[in-house]
């Protein structure tokens, strides 16, 4: 019987050290691409590791393109996104969760079915309308939607305030404060945890979007990150080590945030999944 | 304090009749961001697609009101309608139940008792917080037909793998795996569902001499079912606005074998400006993935288990 337990055991681990290998494969493949020469692009068999460490591969790929404008276009429109959805959600979340008034339950449930909404039915007459407000080729298409909060993120935060008893604004209320107030010195220090969820969620989305800047951004001085290595990818087509080394580059923010923030991560998506 | 002090000095009716009226308005004063954005980013643009869609809308030039022809034209005048449509149904049909075996097991394997799980977990995860571009060039030189190391790797094993991005029959294929490199966010969920499985019925199972198979099918596949519905509907919808990864890594191509439906939509709209055409084609992808949905709902009391539904009928 122990045996059986143990050949079970160490046929779970084969598996999962398998599939971990297949799923780093390409991560390792990028980082060994952008460290070769130009001349280890081709040959065969491919080289595992480069032959020389070619970390000028980087700065090259890297200046070649206006990307540190990219960069801090794609800086620009994450942090004014983040803090944009972080006060109109939990404003909004506070309203719905802590108050009882007309068509709240209407509204919430419209609220709830525009996260159905394919993205696909709605950009074509947005880019129309931002056309009309002359945000096309600026960023104020990608930050200013951001300011009037996000239908997923004021769900989950209206789900924690209706954990939190109410007792807590009572006290607060006979101790003179109004609504305001208790929004801002109760609630917002109680939801903090759901507020650095939605900052990581967001950080992530924003930064990594790319339809989003590709069809309301033209000049090359508006482009972000991401429709800048599209765009290297276009110009520098053979260019493999570069295109990697970039690659690389822009992935790295997401990487330390999912490092630091793995256990959130991995408990938001759970719990927000399942709700 | 201050509100302290106006109470001492005994408000007059009219006032206490306006701080009721403002107290009720205080309500849509939080929510009003949200209102105003729903109206002018979601719901105008919805009903201004809905009318355009009966347009013919150039970008620059005389609009035309044109009725149903706009849906006439895509279902019976244009190859590209059905060609898109027919290549999202093969992605689907391959991405969608590849995607829920392989992220529920990965989720199984970790929920198993091993040592360093959470480092298999960060593994299996991390392709998925990258951005979609970064992921289609990775791809791009992974599966380089003469020196991408997947290629190679089959060459290992005797296999002579095909040039994956320039072949009509491999490219779609190689999509699917690419896509199915980022299903972290399944295998999470699937992860949470399992452990919300008791294990005493397990323990009972093994009593009873119950095979781990046996098992798989009678205990966790039963349980899991409501996730495994969630995540299928999750998956459909996916698999109908996959573009960012058909945009980067192949343009559709070769041969448009690789060109999506959403790549239709959004090619009518930003490449030839047919605003109006493109706007009946994403109110068509709004129904498909509408009624595939529904599908799902209305097929799951087949087979979906919910635990209180048993327990009702007992």
């Amino acid at each position: 019987m122990k045996g059986k337990k143990r050949l079970q055991k160490s046929f779970v681990y084969g598996l999962l050290i398998a599939l971990s290998l297949l799923f780093l494969l390409p991560f390792f493949w990028m980082v060994m691409t952008s460290l070769k020469g130009p001349e280890e692009l081709s040959q065969f068999p491919p080289k595992l590791f480069p032959s020389k460490w070619h970390f000028e591969n980087f700065s090259k790929a890297w200046n070649s393109q206006p990307f540190n404008l990219f960069l801090v276009n794609s800086l620009i429109v994450t942090a004014l996104t983040t803090i944009g959805q972080i006060i109109s959600s939990t404003l909004v979340a506070y309203g719905f969760a802590r108050f009882k008034f007309k068509g709240r339950d209407f509204l919430f449930i419209i609220l709830l079915a525009t996260m159905m909404i394919p993205w696909d039915v709605t950009m074509i007459p947005q880019y129309m309308e931002f056309n009309l407000f002359g945000w096309i080729n600026t960023l104020k298409a990608l930050i200013v939607p951001s300011w009037f909060g996000s239908a997923f993120y004021i769900f989950l935060l209206r789900q924690f305030i209706m954990s939190i008893p109410k007792e807590l604004d009572e006290a607060a209320r006979i101790d003179g404060a109004n609504v305001f107030q208790i929004y801002y010195k109760i609630y917002l220090p109680l939801v903090w945890p759901v507020i650095v969820l939605i900052a990581v969620f967001n950080i992530l989305g924003s930064w990594n979007d790319y339809l989003g800047p590709l069809i309301f951004l033209n000049d090359q001085s508006k482009y972000t990150l991401t429709l800048g290595l599209a765009q290297f990818k276009g110009v520098h087509d053979v260019d493999t080590n570069g295109i990697m080394a970039v690659t690389f580059l822009i992935s790295i923010v997401p990487l330390i945030l999912f490092f630091l923030a793995q256990k959130k991560i991995v408990e938001g998506v759970q719990t927000t999944g399942l709700k | 304090m201050k509100s302290g002090l106006s109470v001492n000095l005994a408000p007059s009716s009219l006032q206490i009749k306006r701080k009721k009226q403002w107290s009720k308005l205080i309500p849509y004063l939080f929510v009003s961001p949200w209102i105003i954005g729903f109206v002018v980013f979601t719901l105008g643009p919805l009903l201004f697609s809905f009318v355009i869609s009966f347009f013919d809308w150039p970008i620059v030039g005389e609009k035309k009101f044109i009725g149903f022809s706009n849906y006439i034209t895509m279902f019976t005048d244009d190859p590209l309608f059905w060609h898109s449509l027919w290549v999202t149904v093969k992605f689907a049909l391959f991405f969608v139940p590849l995607n829920i075996i392989l992220a529920l097991l990965l989720a199984i394997l970790l929920h198993q008792k091993v040592k360093g799980s959470s480092l298999f977990r960060t593994f299996f995860y991390v392709p998925s917080v990258i951005s979609g571009v970064a992921l289609a060039m990775i791809w791009g030189s992974v599966f380089d037909g003469e020196y991408g190391i997947l290629n190679y790797l089959l060459s290992l094993i005797g296999i002579d793998g095909p040039d994956w991005l320039n072949s009509m029959n491999w490219a779609l294929v190689a999509m699917v795996i690419a896509s199915l490199w980022g299903q972290g966010t399944m295998m999470l969920i699937f992860l949470a569902g399992l452990k919300n499985i008791p294990l005493d019925l397990y323990e009972a199972a093994e009593i009873d001499g119950a095979g781990k198979i046996y098992q798989f099918f009678k205990i966790t596949v039963p349980l899991l079912s409501p996730t495994i519905l969630f995540n299928l509907i999750m998956t459909i919808i996916g698999a109908f606005q996959t573009l960012t990864l058909a945009l980067v890594l192949t343009g559709g191509g070769p041969l448009q074998s690789t060109y999506f439906y959403a790549m239709y939509v959004y090619e009518n709209a930003f490449k030839y400006f047919k605003m109006g055409y493109s706007s009946a084609n994403a109110w068509i992808m709004f129904l498909i993935v509408l009624a595939l949905t529904m599908l799902v709902f209305k097929s799951s009391s087949m087979w979906v288990y919910y635990e209180n539904e048993v327990k009702s009928e007992k």
